[in-house]
């Protein structure tokens, strides 16, 4: 292994002159730069690291959020960005304070790869971002309601047993949670036996 | 769906009639009156074109795809949150379930990511034997790709032809790691085991004969009318829209993207072999399918290539706080003991801060991201997974092309469903 360099990247250097104080931090960790920005601007920042000639960050790699074990660090939503032409790397992160309700912009508009890994981000850690196209759930189903499952309040197994999860999510009103235009299974209720909401909170536990 | 319309079919023949001829009797059923002409269609989540639980739901213009809308995490398992409960070592058996048909690379990137992480270089026997198993699980991927591939669009042979090498390359993962596919075999710091004895010499063999069965295949279907018919002009993304959809791995390369990791941010020893990424002009199944069978060829050459560098030599680092002791030290030395007791109980702290480290898997970018507190079970370990991302760009793909091709490009992503639920 090369010996593992503690010097910033220089676009984390340009991205301060550009910007100023809007970029909060600047760290370098097990030889990558991290720049943490400030919310705000972040969708403007990252817009400029896309496009400037000498940056061209052109490849999301990833968008993924960070949850402390500490309560009282922020939430950190972060993105990795890759430019194809400069081979560089660079980490962007926002601090989100918890107390605060959790929205960022979306960066859809900048890169359309953004869109399932924001949703992602969305169903595991509940954070919105504000103009997504389609901002829904996708690893878990749509009328989950225990909450967001990477959150450190989360239990490892879930909120309730198997079987109160099962009784659940079967006792939900199919119709309120599928748009008929795809393929709903609120056409299907008519044909469903009317008792099925209660059968399934009958189920014995297991 | 309100309205109902009666229709009539000519159905079932209930005897003869006095000359002899059938007596057909109509069946009047009632069908549901569609008040537009587009048609919603359901594929999957268990259907075999869907290659593994992906569900589609599909609308059409008669037979053109006006829409896709996919719908994953059926197999989702929690692996991100279940990782931040064990020790790096213990997360290793998960990332075999990930992206269950190259369990190698995600081993591998596992353990460089944990090694980034706390600073370990691990020994050269290890590096080449960490290629070699990268290079196995990108051919065996690649093999259960063109099969599959080949299964949806109609050309059965060529699964059984691939299929045949890839039972041949798990019995050498097998007789190395104990397993075939579940191969958990690279710990923090080095490897489970070392290889067996014979076990270069039957895979040299192996990698003499391997390119003749890939000639046959392409003999089958590159010239075959059939084949080009199904994939030439179908599904095409320009290399603009590739990259910003953040397409990795052979998605990208097929439109013109030369962006390899083992080239652009080489890891292991790959910046010293002698080995050519294939790139396709104009981004379409049939490219995609040029670019993973060449793919293959090329992984057998760093195959050999690794063969002839592999030296004697230790398999794990010499530091006791990260690699287990022998066993039978382990029983008999009270230090050994201390060591062994302390890292099973205890783990491998890493250090205060965060790694992201990424290997070119059969798929594409993948990349462990790691972020630790100072203990030993990491704050969040987030997987890269390069199947979701290029899943993502199914829809842009597919809308105008007819059904039948939906299922074309669908396989051309080459998705495993383990690795987009995770």
């Amino acid at each position: 292994m090369p010996p593992v360099t503690t010097a910033p990247s220089p676009s984390a250097l340009a991205l301060r002159a550009r910007f100023g104080d809007a970029v909060r931090r600047v760290e370098v960790s097990c030889g990558d730069t991290i720049v943490v920005v400030a919310r705000e601007r972040a969708h403007e920042m990252l817009d400029w690291l896309r496009a400037e000639p000498a940056q061209r960050f052109n490849f999301l790699v990833d968008v993924t959020a960070v949850e402390y074990r500490d309560r009282e660090r922020p939430l950190e939503v972060v993105y990795q960005l890759w430019s194809l032409e400069h081979r560089a790397f660079l980490r962007v992160k926002i601090e989100l304070d918890k107390q605060a309700p959790l929205v960022v912009d979306s960066v859809v508009d900048l890169w359309q790869g953004a869109n399932w890994m924001e949703r992602e981000v969305w169903d595991m850690f509940g954070v919105r971002f504000s103009g997504h196209p389609d901002l829904r759930r996708i690893l878990m189903w749509e009328n989950y309601s225990e909450g967001h499952p990477l959150r450190k309040d989360f239990p490892l197994r879930g909120r309730f047993s198997r079987a109160e999860q099962v009784r659940r999510a079967l006792s939900n009103e199919l119709e309120k949670h599928y748009s008929l235009e795809e393929l709903s299974a609120s056409d299907a209720a008519p044909y469903l036996p009317a008792d099925l909401p209660q059968a399934a909170g009958r189920r014995p536990e297991r | 769906m309100g309205a109902t319309r009666t229709v009539t079919y000519e159905l079932g023949t209930t005897g003869l009639d006095a000359q002899g001829n059938p007596v057909r009797t109509p069946l009047v059923a009632a069908e549901p009156a569609m008040d537009t002409d587009h048609m919603l269609v359901n594929i999957g989540p268990q259907h075999p074109a869907t290659h593994g639980v992906l569900r589609l739901v599909v609308e059409l213009d008669g037979e053109v795809v006006v829409r896709v809308i996919p719908h994953v995490g059926y197999l989702h398992s929690g692996f991100e949150k279940l990782g931040e409960y064990r020790h790096y070592n213990q997360i290793i058996p998960l990332t075999d379930r990930t992206d269950y048909l190259a369990a190698m690379s995600n081993n591998v990137c596992l353990a460089q990511a944990a090694e980034k992480l706390m600073g370990i270089t691990i020994t050269e026997r290890c590096t080449v034997l960490r290629v070699i198993a990268c290079e196995i699980s990108r051919i065996i991927s690649h093999c259960v790709w063109a099969g599959t591939t080949g299964i949806d669009i109609g050309a059965f042979t060529v699964f059984l032809w691939l299929f045949q090498e890839r039972e041949r390359l798990y019995n050498f993962i097998e007789s190395w790691t104990g397993a075939r596919m579940t191969t958990s075999v690279t710990r923090v710091g080095g490897l489970m085991c070392d290889i067996p004895d014979g076990w270069t010499q039957g895979l040299r063999e192996w990698c003499g004969r391997f390119p003749k069965v890939l000639d046959e295949v392409e003999t089958m279907l590159s010239r075959n009318a059939i084949w080009l018919g199904r994939n030439v002009d179908v599904g095409i993304i320009s290399a603009e829209d590739a990259i910003n959809c953040s397409l990795s791995g052979p998605m990208v390369r097929a439109s013109g993207v030369p962006y390899d990791l083992r080239k652009d941010r080489p890891y292991l020893d790959y910046g010293t072999y002698d080995f050519d990424v294939p790139v396709g002009e104009h981004g379409d199944c049939y490219d995609r399918y040029l670019v993973r069978m060449e793919e293959m060829r090329q992984s057998t050459r760093i195959i050999l290539q690794a063969l002839d560098r592999l030296r004697e030599g230790p398999i794990n680092v010499a530091d006791p706080k990260v690699i287990l002791p022998p066993k039978t030290r382990a029983m008999g030395d009270m230090e050994a003991m201390i060591f062994h007791f302390k890292q099973v109980m205890e783990g491998v702290a890493a250090p205060i801060g965060e790694a992201y480290d990424a290997v070119e898997g059969p798929r594409g970018e993948l990349g462990y991201y790691f972020v630790s507190d100072g203990t030993a079970k990491p704050v969040r370990w987030r997987i890269r997974p390069p199947a979701f991302i290029n899943l993502a760009a199914l829809p842009r793909m597919a809308e105008g092309h007819l059904l039948s091709d939906l299922i074309a490009i669908n396989a051309s992503v080459d998705i495993v469903m383990g690795e987009v639920d995770r």
